[in-house]
């Protein structure tokens, strides 16, 4: 975490440098990206982005876990900012604040098994949690990665996902919205998968991210399987002008999302995410 | 503001003394801003001493309503203004970086802080609850904001106790007022015959006092000056606040909230004027004749659409849930985050809202069934 200090201005960025980039799909980009005395962050963390003269806007990290050299950012070309980052290639400067918000409580983990469920972009903010299993996979028991896309070529970091189902210690689903002609797999929405999936309700740790209905459903066919909301952890995503607590737009009824989140279990957010417009 | 609580007893200085007092502070280099009477309206400015003061002015404030009048005598007759002590601490602009150089010869320049000294002159009790909460939000969490905490580390502040409240004045509810408990260097009542009953909140404070031509309080100033500041408590309004956070919390669906949604024109004036609204949007601004930028904060709102804006729409889309959120805020979870509601019971909101919504009000509607 960066040090708070009255003489240092957490709203000032330092600047990264653009070491890769990798055309991911129609709208998604992913880059490496270097900083100078970059000290790691922890899965569920996100940086603050900048293009200077378009502005900031925040992004999850979704790698690497244990190599400090770099930095990635998969981004979604939905927005000016994220359009001007989308559209910047190797070589190019950009500013960057953070890594802020409270992570997944991986670790906590430990001994357990582990659901991760995602729909659509929301497996660049897990990713680092897939990496941590993989990395300490005899710490953990059965691991099940559960993953959504509208269609099949729409399906993220799939080449990973390949080596993840080849694996014989991680099950691996992936599900589609719509096939077409060369799709094999799954057809429905993930929630769909929770079903056949193989974890002990009682001693697993579920990390879900992806859209907010998306969430919803996984989150309430988890605790129809069984699981207590407490071992349900999701992702919030809120307008974010700051990161740090201050500037009061990502406030979610009690808490900010970006400082007090933007993970939080099932048990808390059940309540808020009932009422509309919160 | 330093140093321990003041052992010498009240002293009354005269309209001589004031202006020594601002004399005092002024000769230090600081600004010294007080209320003056502008565009009908007290605001805070510049003074030199009490020639500057809205003498014999009093305000008239009730739901969307503001008039300043001629009656009687005092300096501080008039109580709150639209504008809090916000403006100087953590103005409506604040610049927060600028680059020079493109590319790899990208620099990032910090905006530098506002080290100037100032004095206020003429906090009011609210007011002084309103900078310890804003103080809180600001520089009290895991980050704080460098600017802020800049201006607030030069501060001399001298407190005035209401001994008349407004209309829309309800911070007996709120237990921050009328009289200055704490956060002041020098705390003045006004007595009668332009003369000031002083104290001092701390060290600076007793050690300015002590420099001024003064005579020790008689018990009967001192009573006079307690007289003015109940006469001020009994002239307010009433808000319930036993409660009240968890209720806020427990009823979004309450059928008040779509009532005053159909008054409030979302116009953002109750945030705006509110002193201890902290929200910033922070803007990208452009040079025209050049690749350099800035990173600009600007006080936000959570009455406007782009503030809740996320992809595909903004969260809070009408104004029943961009009300709510405001109110349940201040008086609700407010606490949750800080420990304290962020309602101080100025009453600004209610005056300066174009359609007269009171807060008071919605509090008290909201503890019914509704319909």
């Amino acid at each position: 975490m960066l040090a708070p200090d009255l003489h240092t201005d957490p709203m000032v960025p330092v600047l990264a440098r653009v070491t890769r980039r990798i055309h991911e799909l129609s709208d998604i980009v992913t880059f490496e990206m270097e900083v100078d005395g970059w000290q790691g962050f922890a899965p569920g963390q996100f940086n603050m982005l900048s293009v200077f003269g378009v502005g900031e806007v925040p992004i999850s990290i979704s790698g690497p876990l244990s190599d400090r050299s770099k930095i990635i950012h998969t981004i979604r070309d939905v927005g000016p900012v994220s359009h001007a980052l989308c559209a910047l290639r190797k070589g190019a400067v950009l500013g960057l604040r953070g890594p802020y918000g409270a992570p997944w409580p991986v670790e906590a983990a430990r001994g357990r098994d582990v659901v991760v469920v995602a729909g659509g972009l929301g497996l660049a903010p897990v990713r680092p949690i897939l990496y941590e299993l993989i990395e300490n996979r005899d710490r953990y028991g059965k691991v099940t990665l559960l993953y959504g896309a509208r269609s099949p070529r729409e399906i993220l970091f799939a080449e990973e996902l390949g080596q993840w189902r080849s694996r014989l210690d991680l099950g691996v689903e992936v599900s589609v919205d719509r096939g077409d002609e060369h799709w094999h797999g799954h057809v429905g929405v993930v929630t769909g998968l929770l079903r056949a999936a193989d974890f002990d309700p009682a001693n697993t740790t579920a990390f879900v991210c992806g859209p907010e209905i998306m969430m919803r459903f996984a989150a309430n066919g988890l605790v129809e399987a069984g699981m207590a909301a407490t071992d349900i952890h999701l992702s919030m995503e809120r307008n974010m002008q700051c990161g740090i607590g201050l500037c009061g737009h990502c406030q979610l009824g009690p808490v900010f999302v970006c400082k007090d989140g933007p993970v939080f279990d099932w048990a808390f957010l059940k309540p808020l995410m009932a009422v509309k417009e919160l | 503001m330093s140093g321990a609580a003041a052992k010498a007893g009240p002293v009354v200085i005269d309209a001589g003394g004031f202006d020594a007092l601002i004399a005092a502070l002024a000769a230090e280099g600081r600004e010294v801003l007080g209320p003056v009477k502008r565009d009908g309206a007290i605001v805070y400015d510049a003074i030199s001493g009490q020639g500057d003061l809205p003498k014999g002015w009093v305000d008239e404030q009730s739901g969307g309503h503001y008039r300043l009048s001629r009656e009687g005598e005092a300096y501080f007759g008039a109580t709150l203004g639209p504008q809090g002590w916000k403006r100087v601490l953590h103005p409506p602009q604040q610049r927060l970086w600028r680059t020079e150089g493109t590319g790899e010869n990208t620099g990032i320049i910090a905006e530098p802080l506002d080290t100037a000294k100032r004095a206020f002159i003429g906090v009011r009790a609210c007011d002084l609850a309103a900078i310890a909460v804003q103080d809180k939000v600001l520089t009290e969490g895991l980050y704080k904001d460098p600017h802020y905490a800049a201006r607030r580390e030069n501060l001399f502040i001298v407190a005035v106790n209401c001994t008349r409240s407004a209309a829309t004045c309800f911070c007996t509810s709120m237990g921050t007022g009328p009289k200055a408990d704490k956060g002041y260097d020098i705390a003045l009542t006004e007595l009668e015959g332009g003369r000031f009953l002083a104290e001092a909140g701390s060290a600076a404070g007793e050690a300015r006092l002590a420099a001024l031509p003064s005579a020790p309080a008689t018990d009967a100033q001192a009573r006079e000056a307690e007289a003015g500041i109940a006469q001020a408590a009994a002239q307010q309004r009433r808000i319930d606040t036993d409660g009240l956070p968890e209720l806020l919390k427990e009823r979004p669906d309450h059928p008040r909230w779509s009532e005053v949604a159909q008054r409030c024109l979302n116009c953002a004036n109750c945030t705006l004027v509110c002193p201890t609204c902290f929200c910033t949007t922070t803007d990208e601004v452009t040079a025209l004749d050049g690749p350099e930028t800035e990173r600009v904060n600007r006080w936000g709102s959570c009455f406007t659409m782009d503030f809740s804006h996320v992809h595909g729409g903004a969260v809070r889309k009408g104004a029943k849930s961009r009300y709510r959120q405001w109110m349940t805020h201040k008086l609700g979870t407010w606490v949750d985050q800080f420990g304290e509601m962020g309602c101080v019971g100025c009453g600004r909101c209610i005056s300066w809202c174009p359609v007269g919504i009171d807060i008071t009000e919605e509090a008290a509607a909201l503890r019914g069934s509704g319909g």
